[in-house]
């Protein structure tokens, strides 16, 4: 199951160069670019791990691309993620969001259907145990 | 990695160029023209930035016309003595450079020993490589760069900053440019012991001492930049103020003709305030009288006679 979270997930994977470019455009803009992995993309959890800090200062694309090699080199079995966060004011916010890695092996997950009081029911997306997923 | 920026695949379509629309089009004739103009003397400085200038411009036609081009290698050291214009001239290879696209944003990140090496295990990398991105793209100026290197200590984490920047100067070439300036004898030193270093910077640039008269050049350049002149009897003198600071210790060439000059503006301020019952007119306020020079202590033993001043 291809995983699905940020920006451009909907498309092939990024390559290098896109990544590059994309790169570029946040520092252009002046925005802080991040490197976040984690094993746990459930949608939830919004709280990734950060590779480093907050790269705010860089001119150029390829002190980003420095490091994810390295956080790949790491991590390569994680699902990796950068984000462009705007401190200008009234933003404040992460502005862009995407993939850049993902393990081998994606992760499965499934909706849980849970009947309650009366006829209602609930949802719970939650994750297949990787024993399952390899099908 | 990266897909290198600049070796874009033209179809070998182009035969005939125009080198000096190209070569204007590079802002290299103006760049050129400036370095003449505004850094007097330096001859094989000069001879060697337009040797590098004019590869570079070769180097990008070629790529057009579809011929084969191997990556340039452009770590270059700077050795010379103080005052020399090490500095100046990095800034302006970085605006060169990235006229023609060999860096893509230009910018210059200055930087000594206490930038790039930490204080504690584990600290130096993360430093290093924090001011390696940040000179991505542009140029990393390592200043006295023999100070990474300190021999009588062999656990010192300089030696691991040189491993980092080592690395990177191989692997990504096409990123940035480093320049390492210092002074020459102990330069030589420090590539005696990282003989890595040595072999990978491509250019070696010399920066001989200036002669008196292109001193006399200088200093003038630096009054005219201020607004002020010399008169002839203080031109004379200065002449003689060159002649005997050379031979006096810690002379640091275009530097201390730059000291000197502002002293001697204090010293012309100081003259018109001391007679405040006269009306100055505009050459009073920007002649310089030979007695502003004469008054220096390099005439009365030295600059070290009344205790060491650069």
């Amino acid at each position: 199951m291809k995983l699905t979270q940020g920006c451009f997930s909907f498309l092939p994977d990024l390559t290098d160069d896109q990544i590059t470019k994309q790169v570029q455009y946040c520092l252009t803009n002046g925005w802080a670019v991040n490197i976040e992995f984690t094993d746990d993309p459930h949608p939830r959890n919004t709280y990734w791990e950060m590779w480093g800090l907050p790269m705010f200062d860089l001119q150029d694309a390829a002190g980003v691309m420095m490091e994810l090699a390295e956080c790949r080199r790491v991590y390569g079995d994680r699902y990796i993620r950068l984000s462009g966060f705007d401190s200008s004011h009234g933003w404040e916010s992460v502005r862009i969001s995407f993939l850049v890695n993902r393990p081998p092996q994606e992760a499965e997950f499934e909706l849980v259907r849970q009947e309650v009081g009366g006829r209602a029911i609930r949802y719970t997306t939650a994750r297949r145990p990787a024993a399952h997923a390899s099908t | 990695m990266l897909d290198v920026p600049h070796a874009k695949t033209t179809e070998p379509g182009e035969t005939n160029f125009d080198l000096r629309k190209e070569a204007e089009e590079a802002g290299i004739t103006g760049t050129l023209h400036q370095l003449e103009q505004e850094l007097i003397g330096l001859k094989p400085v000069k001879d060697r930035v337009r040797q590098i200038a004019s590869l570079l411009l070769i180097e990008r036609i070629r790529q057009r016309a579809g011929l084969a081009s191997a990556p340039t290698t452009l770590h270059m050291s700077f050795t010379g003595n103080p005052g020399t214009g090490k500095t100046t001239v990095a800034l302006r290879m970085a605006k060169i450079l990235h006229g023609l696209g060999f860096v893509r944003r230009g910018q210059v990140i200055s930087v000594t020993r206490d930038d790039l090496v930490g204080q504690y295990i584990g600290h130096t990398a993360p430093k290093t490589k924090e001011i390696l991105k940040k000179a991505m793209g542009g140029v990393l100026f390592i200043d006295e760069a023999y100070y990474l290197h300190r021999p009588d200590n062999e656990r010192d984490y300089g030696q691991e900053a040189i491993e980092i920047l080592l690395q990177v100067m191989e692997n990504q070439r096409e990123d940035l440019v480093v320049i390492l300036a210092g002074y020459g004898e102990r330069m030589t030193k420090f590539f005696a012991s990282n003989p890595g270093f040595r072999s990978r910077i491509a250019h070696h640039i010399e920066f001989p001492d200036y002669a008196e008269a292109e001193l006399l050049v200088i200093a003038e350049l630096m009054l005219k930049e201020r607004g002020y002149r010399f008169s002839a009897a203080a031109r004379e003198a200065f002449e003689r103020y060159i002649a005997l600071r050379r031979t006096q210790p810690f002379f640091s060439n275009a530097r201390s003709i730059r000291n000197a000059v502002d002293r001697i503006r204090l010293r012309q301020a100081d003259r018109l305030v001391s007679d405040l019952d006269r009306i100055l007119d505009v050459v009073d306020l920007e002649t310089i009288d030979p007695m502003d020079v004469l008054a220096s202590r390099v005439f009365s033993g030295g600059a070290d006679a009344g205790g060491a001043k650069p």
